[in-house]
């Protein structure tokens, strides 16, 4: 019933998989854009992405390839600007907020400025751009990542973006708006969310043909593995037809 | 106010609100003619050691034609409001900046930039300084208000904050933490618009981006147009007005101003071109060879379109979807 697929195709199924009808969701570069096209595509006609430099509810018809270009905007209800976005998200108007970044750890902080040390960085990355805004505001942030041992780390080297910082009730110290944080991690191995009470990362599905043992192998840091560990399903074939076909026709990423 | 927390990084432009309010009351208010061309805004209003900003974002009405300009006039020393992609891609390449008021620069799609991480990490850039894409345009924000700072509710708790020149204060009203911003004004603010008239007046279509509030936080102000067009069209539509005249130190007009990005109704990005720059600026050797060709080896705007084509031009014109 399944036919085959590469990782980037998994890893956007899945992530479109968690865009539900009616939300509202912050959408970066790159896999979210692919997602929340497919989603609109799928199941989500009504969903309302939101780009930060303006563009509100756009029809995701055409590929953007950067967060301020036209193709974010067209057919949408607003263009407006980055401060209108990011006070929409600091009043608590936007549910999901897609992040990526270098590095994760337990607690999902996000890395995205340096490795190594910031004045003497050993690799200088792009920087926090938006995502710390995401990252503080969104009701639920949802992390897209590769799978590996450089990535899942025990400690990020900078926290960009905060995830739960120390742990539970750190947030809410810092003064970050109570009630939000991070609420998925989507990786090309599996599906994880966040342990209620101790805010670290929990595993919740390993993806197809995917073992525990491959997770865990991969996870720079003890993941907490419940009783009961689900089973996402493959890319199904009109999902890979749409995404293929319509969403990104010219293979700019897939 | 209680202060809880501080970030080390330097405040590398400290705001004095009222030595802004005197520079905007002196400001002229006259409507005068202020079209020239790239070399003589860029040789007016830039100097050494300026603190510069531009607007938008990625490769998205980015003033290309005046920050190749700005490199080819080799204005030296620079601090800039870290907020772009390509423009900003070239003017570190050409080794011209002294510090960094940071919050994205990268390829977006392409990734990480060379050019960005062999100026740092040789610590060419004396002083990078962290800040969100949110928390520099609300540093825009309280400038364009007139006030010193601004609070928010972002950065708190991380390691953007720790490295930036924010603080975090107990809000004497709530009692809760707040992150509170420095007002941001820029020496120079470079921004590229769809249309203005001669005095300045302009007019941005699509999303405004951050224009509006970095115009109004700038000491003095270049617009390059993709068109200039006549007083009346301003007056006949002033609900498009992002900028007016005079907030405005120089028009320049610059079609094709965004190329090889983009201008939205007006012509797409030219991914050749874009590829062009990500493949050449992996080395230093191929970012400087890419330098002597499309900055150094033209005279101007002109020059620089011609070397481009009109091929490619009409190429990126072609393929507009429209609204």
């Amino acid at each position: 019933m399944s036919e085959a697929y590469n990782p980037t195709e998994l890893l956007i199924c899945i992530a479109a998989r968690l865009m539900e009808d009616g939300t509202t969701a912050f959408i970066g570069t790159g896999i979210p854009m692919l997602a929340a096209s497919l989603a609109q595509k799928m199941h989500a006609p009504n969903l309302v992405p939101i780009f930060e430099f303006g563009g509100t509810g756009g029809s995701l018809e055409d590929l953007p390839r950067a967060v301020g270009e036209a193709r974010t905007f067209y057919r949408a209800v607003a263009a407006s600007g980055i401060c209108d976005i990011m006070e929409t998200a600091q009043r608590g108007f936007i549910e999901y907020g897609f992040l990526g970044g270098a590095q994760i750890d337990p607690y999902g902080n996000l890395n995205s400025t340096v490795i190594g040390d910031h004045d003497r960085p050993k690799v200088r990355l792009p920087g926090s751009g938006g995502a710390n805004d995401v990252g503080s505001f969104c009701w639920r942030t949802i992390a897209i990542m590769r799978h590996d041992r450089r990535r899942f780390v025990p400690r990020v080297d900078f926290i960009t973006t905060p995830g739960y910082l120390t742990g539970p009730g750190a947030r809410e110290a810092a003064g970050l708006p109570p009630g939000t944080g991070p609420y998925r991690v989507v990786s090309n191995l599996a599906l994880m969310g966040f342990d209620e009470a101790s805010k670290r990362m929990m595993l919740l599905a390993l993806n197809p043909g995917v073992t525990l043992e491959e997770v865990i192998e991969n996870t720079g840091f003890e993941l907490i593995i419940p009783d009961e560990v689900g089973r996402n399903g493959p890319p199904t074939a009109e999902e890979l037809r749409v995404l293929r076909e319509e969403v990104d026709p010219h293979r700019l990423y897939i | 106010m209680n202060v809880i927390a501080s970030g080390v990084g330097e405040l590398i432009q400290p705001p004095d609100m009222d030595a802004f309010r005197e520079w905007n009351r002196r400001k002229s208010k006259a409507l005068v003619d202020k079209r020239m061309s790239e070399q003589e805004a860029i040789a007016r209003f830039v100097h050494d050691g300026d603190y510069v900003g531009t607007e938008l974002y990625g490769t998205v009405r980015a003033p290309m034609s005046l920050c190749r300009e700005l490199i080819r006039q080799g204005k030296k020393d620079l601090r800039l409001a870290g907020q772009g992609v390509m423009e900003l891609d070239l003017i570190i390449a050409a080794g011209l900046v002294k510090k960094l008021d940071f919050t994205y620069i990268g390829l977006e799609v392409y990734g990480v930039s060379n050019a960005l991480r062999r100026a740092v990490e040789s610590g060419q850039i004396e002083q990078v300084v962290e800040w969100s894409n949110g928390g520099i345009t609300w540093r825009f924000k309280a400038a364009s208000m007139g006030v010193p700072f601004i609070p928010v509710r972002a950065m708190l708790g991380t390691d953007t904050f720790k490295y930036s020149a924010a603080k975090a204060v107990e809000c004497p009203f709530t009692g809760e933490t707040v992150c509170l911003l420095p007002a941001l004004i820029l020496d120079v603010g470079i921004i590229h618009v769809h249309r203005a008239d001669k005095y300045g007046n302009a007019q941005i279509d699509g999303i405004s981006g951050f224009a509006f509030e970095m115009s109004r936080a700038c000491k003095r102000l270049i617009i390059s147009t993709e068109q200039i067009v006549p007083d009346e069209e301003i007056r006949r539509t002033p609900d498009r007005t992002i900028i007016p005249y005079y907030l405005v130190d120089a028009v320049v007009e610059a079609p094709f101003g965004s190329y090889p990005g983009e201008m939205c109704y007006l012509y797409e990005r030219d991914e050749e071109g874009i590829k062009e720059w990500v493949e050449a600026s992996s080395t230093a050797e191929g970012a400087q060879a890419y330098l002597d060709k499309y900055v150094y080896g033209v005279k101007n705007h002109q020059e620089y379109l011609e070397l481009v084509g009109q091929e490619r031009l009409d190429y990126v014109r072609s393929i507009v979807k429209g609204r």
